[in-house]
């Protein structure tokens, strides 16, 4: 089984998509001939056809737009929002439109389109190239929100996300495009071929929406994580010699709330980690569905370690970006009580 | 001594507002046939003047002139008269309806007939309209069910909606009419990316997409003409210029500065502004763009040059902003009105005729409304409470099951 990085896995995923349904398409800023500034689309232009893999004008709005109603026709379009940071002038499109499009016409027409962003930070991409925007989204009913953390995850959500009836935003942890990352930013950076989770099948396969991976069995406390932020935890969680349970929720809507209900019913503890600002971001729901369900099983108040409520600050990106040293503090918080 | 000051901020204002007469003087209407007709394949930068004209075909006697006379049969022109006087029918019937509290909001068309009837006979079944909310002639034309819109209106338990949506905001694929919306203007992008889709898959039906005068100044109005262009989208781009967006005139989106069929200019698309009150004109710039469209020649955006005779819904009074008799001064008169005089003078129609097709057209509204407000009307009978559930998603999820339950579901 060949050995993939993120970007090779999601553009074995297009490919295969393109290939096997006719009603796919892909169109995006810098997607068509030059295959995408991350890469993701490489050579699909060359080897589909223009008409099926093309460059967009500069017009967010304009793409999911245009996107949604190819998608009321029957087609299945693939739309790249360059970054995360930029899909807020669509913001409109996938809130009044695509998340309701089905409801308001009884399923007389409806959206399957798969919007795909790179998002989070790392990069040094400053305010605008950082944001983790996953929680105006899960806020929205109607929207999926599916965030992969392995290349083989991220193929096979990719191809679950194409394939979904319903409207699917797709962030990708693009710090982790070429490599897991976890957080330690003066270290060298590390490769996918060492982790099994590269290993990606060539031809179609699915990964569920709304079925969480148990990264790492424990006992003592329940770490619940997605995209860039599972490696950092994972990492915190060795450095801390703590006994955690790690979740990489994969999909935020839909939530697997019984993995995570049954884990933190057996650890009886929960810590919540996400680079996005802590107010209102979605640890806050995490949070609440823990304490509503679990609360008789808590011996701690669950803990939520999360991006500063500040915007994302070029020159302090380390001091912003959520350090293994912040989860390690957390979980030994949480140890305490 | 204060001095004059050069440079003001300069808020447009119309000429006439309540307690002034109707002034419609600045119009500058040239005389029906007027307008050369190109070519529907000429090249857009042969048309750049016709953004600035007027097409009309109707004189004031209700005689067809000049070259942009539509090839219509007669039995179509006949039949989009009786269309339209059910259309005014139907709007009288739920107007009052809604004052009867039967329903929570209505929407006239009145002085508009012609821009949802017109379309929907010219265009084909497989042709998509995503319209504006005024527009129920297209439906009608179509034969979409009386009752059916009435029961959606009543929100009550046979609503094809379910209760979900506002009164009026229909959705009826199967009658190529695409789901409405509150929101202006955000669905205009959605024809041209139908008929993106209709052009990839190599099929040549197309796309029709409306919006107000008032929201050509929203975003989505200039990204769509964008897509329009770059893609050559088979989409006939509609902006219905009624001079009102609720209580704001047209100058207050950049009617007195140049004319909303030449916002196409900047684009490279064709721009027609016609005379939206003239049903033979209307139906000839369609089947213009129409055969422009199928022909692979990409999109054409069209003004309809009309007047909102009414409030803007049950919900404003619009004697508050404009002078009250400027519906009856509008010098392009009613387009109901005009037809009838058309066919009159072509001896199709007469009054006895007229007489007998508005009596029918009332007798089947009020036929219809019975049929409804037996099933019920909003607060006296509504959908299954789990409608409100569905639709959510393809399949719920564990959020909806349990909300569900938490309702007694």
């Amino acid at each position: 089984m060949p050995s993939m990085n993120m970007i090779q896995a999601l553009n074995s995923a297009l490919d295969v998509m393109l290939e096997r349904d006719p009603d796919v398409l892909i169109f995006g800023e810098d997607v068509g001939y030059f295959g995408g500034v991350f890469r993701v689309t490489d050579k699909l232009q060359e080897k589909h056809g223009i008409q099926r893999c093309f460059d967009a004008p500069i017009s967010e709005g304009g793409i999911v737009s245009t996107a949604i109603g190819m998608s009321a026709e029957g087609l299945r379009p693939v739309v790249e929002i360059q970054f995360a940071d930029y899909i807020l002038p669509a913001y409109d499109q996938l809130v009044s439109e695509a998340a309701r499009l089905r409801y308001r016409s009884g399923s007389d027409f409806t959206a399957p389109i798969t919007v795909r962003s790179p998002y989070g930070g790392g990069i040094f991409g400053g305010q605008t190239h950082s944001q983790s925007p996953e929680a105006i989204f899960a806020h929205i009913t109607g929207l999926k929100t599916v965030i992969p953390a392995t290349p083989y995850d991220a193929k096979g959500l990719l191809i679950s996300s194409i394939e979904c009836n319903d409207p699917v935003i797709f962030l990708e942890p693009k710090r982790i495009y070429n490599g897991p990352f976890d957080g330690h930013h003066d270290k060298p950076l590390k490769s996918w071929k060492e982790y099994p989770e590269a290993d990606v099948p060539e031809g179609h396969y699915t990964v569920p929406l709304g079925k969480s991976r148990i990264v790492r069995d424990g006992s003592d406390i329940t770490v619940l994580a997605y995209g860039t932020m599972v490696y950092v935890a994972e990492a915190a969680i060795k450095e801390a010699n703590i006994d955690a349970e790690l979740i990489d929720l994969r999909s935020i809507v839909p939530l697997d709330i019984d993995g995570i209900v049954a884990s933190v019913k057996k650890t009886g503890r929960c810590l919540i980690v996400h680079e996005a600002s802590k107010f209102g971001g979605f640890g806050g729901e995490l949070s609440a569905l823990v304490t509503e369900r679990c609360f008789y099983y808590l011996e701690a108040p669950t803990q939520r370690v999360a991006g500063w409520d500040t915007p994302y600050p070029h020159a302090f990106e380390w001091d912003y970006f959520p350090a293994p040293s912040r989860i390690v503090k957390a979980l030994e918080k949480a140890m305490k009580v | 001594m204060t001095k004059r000051r050069i440079i003001s901020l300069h808020v447009p204002d119309p000429v006439s507002r309540p307690g002034d007469a109707p002034n419609f003087s600045e119009l500058i209407i040239p005389e029906a046939g007027s307008v050369q007709k190109p070519a529907f394949d000429s090249k857009e930068q042969t048309l750049r003047d016709l953004p600035f004209a007027l097409i009309r075909t109707l004189d004031d006697n209700g005689l067809a002139k000049g070259d942009w006379k539509p090839e219509v049969e007669n039995d179509d022109l006949i039949f989009a008269l009786e269309t339209m006087i059910l259309n005014r029918a139907f709007d009288a019937r739920m107007f009052v309806a809604q004052r009867q509290g039967k329903t929570s909001f209505f929407m006239k068309t009145s002085g508009e007939e012609a821009l949802g009837v017109v379309p929907s006979i010219a265009l084909r079944s497989d042709d998509m309209c995503f319209p504006t909310y005024r527009m129920v002639g297209w439906l009608l034309a179509r034969g979409y069910p009386l009752t059916d819109l009435m029961n959606q209106i009543f929100n009550n338990a046979a609503d094809p909606l379910q209760g979900r949506q506002l009164p009026i905001l229909y959705s009826a694929r199967e009658y190529g009419f695409y789901s409405l919306s509150g929101n202006v203007g955000s669905r205009i992008g959605h024809g041209v990316g139908w008929a993106m889709a209709k052009a990839y898959r190599g099929l040549d039906s197309l796309a029709m997409a409306v919006i107000g005068e008032g929201t050509t100044a929203e975003g989505d109005f200039h990204e769509s003409l964008t897509f329009a262009s770059v893609y050559k989208a088979p989409v006939i781009l509609c902006v219905t210029n009624n001079q009102w967006a609720i209580s704001t005139f047209s100058g207050i989106a950049g009617a007195n500065e140049t004319t909303f069929a030449a916002k196409a200019l900047g684009y490279g698309i064709p721009g027609l502004r016609v005379d939206g009150n003239d049903v033979l004109a209307v139906w000839s710039v369609m089947q213009w763009a129409e055969k422009r469209a199928r022909a692979g020649l990409g999109a054409t955006l069209i003004e309809f040059f009309t007047y909102r005779a009414e409030g803007h819904s049950t919900s404003d009074d619009p004697t508050q902003y404009r002078p009250k008799d400027e519906a009856s001064a509008w010098p392009l008169g009613d387009p109901l009105e005009r037809l009838k005089q058309h066919l009159i003078s072509q001896k199709l129609w007469d009054e006895a005729r007229h007489h007998h097709a508005v009596a029918e057209a009332e007798a089947k509204v009020k036929e219809a409304s019975k049929a409804s407000e037996a099933i019920g009307v909003l607060g006296t009978s509504k959908s299954g409470i789990e409608e409100m559930f569905n639709h959510v998603f393809e399949k719920p999820d564990w959020r909806i099951l349990e909300q569900m339950k938490e309702l007694g579901l």
